[in-house]
């Protein structure tokens, strides 16, 4: 893992996950696998709404709902979603499936993608205890190879960190 | 001739460099690199991960909508 195979020279960075809609879910998981790629050591620590990001099956969704610069791209133009949309059922839904199709279409990455990308690139993906307890979920709902931890057992690899990301 | 081609056309931000970074574990130290790509970004992107990991950016060109890119393994 990240800490026994430290050089002398590696950087490291920490990442608090505090949020799991599908557009909140790519800057974390971007980052840090781009930073390991690039030699850094990474811990994740998924806490509050980031959680479930760390569950073996995900199902993500984007919200405008109190989302007031979300603009999707329409026909050329760019259409905006004020809350009240947001507000009818099944709008959540449909903002979903759009995203996923542009993420698709445009090559981006999928979370899982990049989920797995990190697991292969050893970043140590921390899950917060207290999280945990706090919205019932069970350590075999979650993929394989994380560590569980608290607020000290992220303190310590914050301070040694040379960069420490809140998302 | 590259020691190894890598085809991240059509790929956007951040897998042609997690891509080129695994294939780069196959390539053996002073070997190289190829790498295509579409994506815009990925020409200040290679520059800086070149940089930070110290391996060696040999070329990068683009050509019709396509940017190339030889990676010399150093690190």
């Amino acid at each position: 893992m990240a800490d026994t195979d430290t050089g002398d020279n590696r950087k490291s960075m920490s990442i608090i996950v505090t949020k799991g809609s599908l557009d909140w879910a790519y800057p974390p998981f971007i980052l840090g696998t781009t930073a390991a790629a690039m030699d850094v050591d990474v811990t994740m620590f998924f806490t509050f709404y980031g959680l479930p990001l760390l569950l073996k099956k995900l199902d993500l969704q984007v919200t405008p709902l109190g989302n007031a610069a979300m603009k999707m791209p329409l026909g050329g133009m760019h259409m905006t979603m004020p809350n009240v949309v947001g507000m009818i059922p099944g709008v959540d839904a449909a903002c979903s499936v759009m995203m996923k199709n542009l993420i698709k279409k445009k090559g981006v990455a999928s979370i899982e993608e990049l989920r797995e990308a990190a697991q292969l690139s050893d970043v140590n993906m921390v899950a917060c205890q207290m999280t945990m307890d706090l919205f019932e979920y069970d350590l075999g709902d979650m993929i394989d190879g994380i560590q569980l931890g608290g607020a000290a057992t992220y303190m310590e690899n914050a301070l040694k960190s040379d960069i420490n990301l809140f998302i | 001739m590259a020691d190894q081609t890598l085809d991240a056309k059509g790929l956007n931000c951040p897998l042609p460099i997690l891509k080129a970074k695994k294939a780069l574990k196959g390539v053996p130290a002073g070997g190289t690199l190829e790498i295509e790509a579409t994506d815009p970004g990925s020409v200040a992107d290679f520059e800086a991960f070149c940089r930070t990991t110290g391996n060696e950016l040999m070329e990068s060109s683009v050509d019709g909508g396509v940017y190339r890119f030889l990676i010399k393994h150093v690190a």
